[in-house]
């Protein structure tokens, strides 16, 4: 199952971070999971956040640069070595991750890491075949109800 | 030391009247050798023959940057391109440079205009001259070159850069002369501060200084820092390289060599003369060059002349220290900038937006920086950092193949580079000059 991420161009400017979030917050959009690429001058905040095809259209309508892209939710077990056994199905199989990051919350008592493969598809496909559980995006909504 | 009495201090009348020789003489000159020229004389509604004095100079048409760029690369030579000496480049206002072909008798033209000019900032021969402008296409490093062989100056062919093999030289040679730049002279004192020499413990007495506008202030600074008799040279490759005028030790304007070299001081709107002390547009005829002899030539730059004869005696006219520019041209590091080459560079890259905007600051140690801040478009963003990265440097690539400078670019949001009455203003010049 793939999930839509929203990335976000920011300049390296006080407030910048907030105004994004701010936005995102007064039109009732909740961030899943963020994470924040840098550079020194500028830089992108990946975002997954309930609705993100509105959510595109309403920060390209302040003025951000946006973009989407289809990324994997991943559950690794939370104890040592789990994120490795991830890991090492992915490398045997020569998927390739662009980034990673983790999730802000948990759907179970799994941590959840999101990936960006150059071949999400194949990434799915793989990690199925290991009896890795890739989170639906219906089960990451759902996962606020639980808390 | 006066290094050409004759016409150095030539009385004013005779001035005139060599003035007005010449005039007449180059105007039948480029009406046989240059078509462009034959053209607009014809237009013009003059005849060659109307041109008898220098007060007829009115009468013979303006020559612009804008007729180099549509006349690139040899259109506006008055000689074959198989007879010319040499070609020097400097930047036009967008793809094409400007070239300007000198023939052997131009050449020669220019190293008596730059060896004046090393006399007039109080040089004589036999002392050692360091020149660190560069050279190459751009005429800094070489006029001054060709300006010291003439005098007798033993030259140190230094070209810019190699800061500390500049100062290495310096003080193993003791060259009494610095050419360069005022930004590179300052790094330079900076640098050798930096290890351990105090202004008395450099060599240089006399800097002979231009390629980019500098204040008073400045000059003052290097006169303290470096311990020197800091003055001012100017030139423009079109005319001819450093040496076109030049400050004497007095420091009281640039004396104009206007023998060779016929100043006039316009209105830039309207292209009429100006009284004596008005700033307006320098205009240049060159009286006796025959490689690419240009009819008023129109340089962008404001100034203001007196004729009032100086008390070093030179009777040539002294224009001002650049007071402004008629366009936006900058000058970066000795080397002419306009905005449309960066415009121009940036249309090439197809991922950027010709929206941008120029920073210009002055580091610490003198050096000029450039920022080119773009703003980014939604077709190229995409959200892995790399591609951003490769992004911005094939637009850094473009504009330094463009403008022969070392930029940083910046990728901003869109619309924040500020606009006003929806033009953005494209120039921001932070250094203090």
């Amino acid at each position: 199952m793939k999930i839509t991420q929203m990335s976000v161009f920011i300049e390296n400017t006080e407030g910048r971070l907030f105004e994004l979030c701010d936005i995102l917050g007064k039109n009732n959009i909740n961030i899943k999971a963020l994470t924040l690429a840098e550079s020194p001058e500028f830089g992108i905040v990946r975002l997954v956040v309930d609705k993100a095809e509105n959510a595109v259209e309403i920060v390209k309508k302040h003025g951000f640069i946006a973009s989407l892209a289809q990324i994997a939710a991943v559950e690794v077990a939370d104890d040592p070595g789990g994120l490795a056994a991830v890991l090492k199905v992915l490398s045997e199989n020569k998927i390739n991750i662009e980034y990673m990051y983790g999730f802000v919350e948990k759907a179970s008592d799994k941590a959840l890491m999101v990936f960006k493969f150059e071949d999400i598809d194949k990434a799915i496909e793989v990690l199925c075949a290991n009896s890795i559980p890739v989170v639906a995006k219906e089960t990451i909504s759902c996962a606020k109800k639980r808390i | 030391m006066i290094f050409n009495e004759k016409f150095e201090t030539m009385k004013l009348d005779d001035l005139k009247n060599l003035q007005s020789e010449r005039l007449a003489a180059l105007a039948r000159y480029v009406y046989q050798n240059s078509p462009v020229y034959k053209k607009r004389i014809d237009e013009s509604g003059y005849k060659v023959s109307d041109i008898k004095t220098i007060d007829d100079i009115s009468k013979l048409p303006f020559t612009t940057k804008d007729d180099m760029r549509d006349n690139y690369p040899f259109g506006l030579f008055s000689m074959d391109s198989s007879k010319v000496a040499e070609f020097h480049v400097s930047s036009g206002t967008t793809g094409n440079p400007v070239v300007s072909g000198y023939s052997k008798d131009d050449v020669d033209l220019w190293g008596e205009a730059a060896a004046r000019s090393i006399g007039a900032a109080g040089g004589n021969p036999g002392d050692i001259i360091q020149v660190a402008y560069g050279y190459g296409l751009f005429t800094g490093g070489l006029g001054l070159h060709y300006g010291a062989l003439k005098f007798g100056c033993p030259i140190m062919p230094m070209s810019s850069g190699q800061t500390k093999r500049q100062i290495k030289l310096m003080n193993d040679f003791k060259p009494r002369i610095l050419a360069c730049t005022p930004s590179f002279a300052l790094y330079m004192g900076e640098e050798a501060r930096g290890l351990g020499f105090k202004p008395e413990d450099m060599s240089w007495q006399i800097g002979i200084f231009g390629a980019e506008p500098w204040t008073t202030a400045i000059q003052n600074e290097i006169d303290r820092s470096l311990g020197m008799l800091a003055t001012d040279i100017y030139g423009l490759s079109e005319i001819t390289g450093p040496g076109v005028a030049q400050e004497c030790h007095l420091r009281q304007g640039l004396h104009m060599w206007s023998d060779v070299f016929y100043p006039e001081i316009i209105n830039p709107e309207t292209g009429q003369a100006l009284k004596e002390g008005e700033v307006g547009e320098l205009v240049i005829t060159t009286l006796t060059r025959t490689g690419m002899p240009l009819l008023r030539y129109r340089t962008r730059d404001l100034v203001s002349i007196t004729n009032e004869v100086c008390s070093c005696g030179r009777t040539a006219p002294r224009i001002s220290k650049i007071q402004g520019r008629t366009d936006d041209m900058i000058i970066i590091r000795g080397i002419n900038v306009f905005p449309t080459q960066i415009e121009y560079a940036l249309l090439q890259v197809e991922e950027s937006l010709p929206n941008y905007q120029i920073i210009v600051d002055r580091a610490d140690k003198g050096l000029d920086t450039i920022e080119v801040q773009v703003e980014i478009d939604q077709k190229f963003f995409s959200d892995e950092i790399k591609s951003i990265e490769a992004v911005k440097q094939k637009i850094k690539k473009s504009i330094e193949q463009t403008i022969l400078v070392g930029v940083t670019v910046k990728l901003v949001e869109p619309k924040t580079i500020t606009r006003s009455e929806g033009k953005a203003k494209r120039v921001i010049d932070n250094r203090k000059m």
